[in-house]
């Protein structure tokens, strides 16, 4: 994996963030007939053709790729719902809708594999990717409130994708704050701005805690 | 530690306990090592189960296919036996990673020795010796007597200087399952207690959540 190797190891890539939504449950409409699957991840079925059953989101796919089944989209992916959260957004400068934590995902995976079984799905994509641009607009103008040392900021009904793209600068953002707040940090920060250069740094180093 | 834990969040504790799959224990343990910038506690009877259930499953697969089960049915078991191996693996990968990155602070560290599995530490100690002969053949030997030392830049220095260390310092990304109240994060007398509402992320110094980490109540994301 590619975002392994790098500095930032602890983010996660889209394809990890894709990979922890298809955990997702999903309903599904099968038309097909098969044993209850007792997988490691948990046991699902039996299937019966036009009986609803809770699965996976990577089984619905998978499933829905063989032409076995038919997803039905969750509550909060209808016209309806979503011109709601969209216009929520738009009034509201400060605060975020609550959405699932892998709408973005969870929306994208549908929108790839199981497009016939979307109503609306031109609107449906479109308050999406609106919702998207919003959210994001307002987190680069919502970030702008971190001005002093903060020990803790809540990103309140953030959800996996956008925490993602945040990340590297919040906890840049958080730290140099913390540092120029805090003397014994300074220290500290000459301390690994001068790794590179070890030959000039002799300072005792602070203690691990605990 | 937390304030608000009652009896009530005991018997959460059991219920998510009992109900939760290994295979959402290895997912979060993946996520927890992932995120976190310290090596944590090796998950060793996690890491035992999951490797007799690929196991299982691999067997379940190979007899399904001999005796001509539907084909579908499978492949479903396959995609859920590489899904969970792919877990596995990165989680043993982004350790060694950590280990190759670190090995001279764990490995003179006895807390963090401890956490590494058998494997691990004896991994590391091959790292350890195989990086040292390296630089003493091809660099340090070759260096005026008081720059040998692969931990020191040179013999005046007091303590082992150019060992990398995790930043614990680093601001982390955590959820919390349940609310945990007004939490008062470790090392900050002077800063007033922090709420952690469930479900919401906060960015938070890694040092001060580290024990609700270990504890599994929070999680990192």
């Amino acid at each position: 994996m590619a975002t392994q190797s790098d500095p930032h190891a602890s983010e996660f890539s889209a394809a990890e963030l894709e990979f922890l939504a298809e955990d997702e449950m999903i309903e599904i409409v099968p038309n097909m007939r098969m044993e209850t699957l007792n997988l490691i991840c948990g046991d699902f079925g039996p299937f019966h053709p036009q009986i609803a059953t809770q699965v996976p989101l990577w089984l619905a796919v998978a499933l829905k790729k063989r032409g076995k089944c038919t997803i039905r989209p969750p509550e909060w992916m209808s016209v309806e719902k979503l011109t709601q959260v969209l216009e929520a957004e738009r009034d509201s400068q400060k605060t975020f809708q609550p959405l699932p934590f892998h709408y973005v995902e969870i929306s994208r995976l549908l929108f790839d594999h199981a497009r016939d079984d979307i109503p609306d799905i031109y609107m449906v994509r479109s308050l999406i990717e609106d919702i998207k641009d919003v959210r994001f607009h307002k987190i680069g103008t919502g970030l702008e409130v971190i001005s002093q040392r903060t020990a803790a900021l809540k990103l309140e009904h953030l959800t996996a994708m956008e925490v993602n793209i945040v990340r590297p600068f919040v906890v840049r953002a958080l730290q140099a704050f913390y540092k120029l707040d805090s003397p014994e940090m300074i220290q500290e920060s000459d301390l690994r701005a001068n790794r590179r250069f070890p030959t000039a740094n002799h300072g005792p180093k602070r203690q691990l805690k605990r | 530690m937390e304030s608000g834990s009652g009896e009530g969040s005991m018997m959460d504790d059991y219920e998510s306990l009992i109900s939760t799959t290994d295979a959402e224990l290895l997912k979060r343990s993946w996520r927890n090592e992932k995120a976190a910038p310290e090596i944590l506690q090796f998950e060793l009877s996690l890491v035992q189960r999951s490797t007799e259930q690929i196991q299982l499953m691999e067997e379940t697969v190979e007899e399904s296919m001999a005796s001509g089960v539907d084909p579908l049915t499978v492949s479903l078991y396959q995609m859920d036996l590489d899904r969970t191996q792919f877990l596995l693996r990165s989680y043993i990968r982004i350790r060694l990673q950590k280990i190759e990155k670190y090995m001279a602070h764990i490995h003179k560290t006895t807390e963090l020795w401890n956490r590494l599995s058998k494997q691990e530490q004896k991994y590391a100690q091959r790292c350890i010796e195989d990086l040292k002969e390296h630089f003493e053949k091809s660099v340090l030997s070759k260096l005026p007597d008081r720059y040998k030392s692969s931990l020191k830049q040179s013999v005046i220095s007091e303590e082992d200087d150019m060992v990398p260390e995790p930043q614990l310092d680093t601001y982390v990304i955590c959820r919390a399952k349940r609310s945990l109240g007004a939490f008062q994060l470790d090392d900050s007398a002077e800063e007033n207690p922090v709420s952690l509402d469930a479900g919401d992320p906060y960015a938070i110094r890694y040092k001060s959540i580290k024990s609700l980490v270990y504890s599994g109540q929070i999680d990192l994301v």
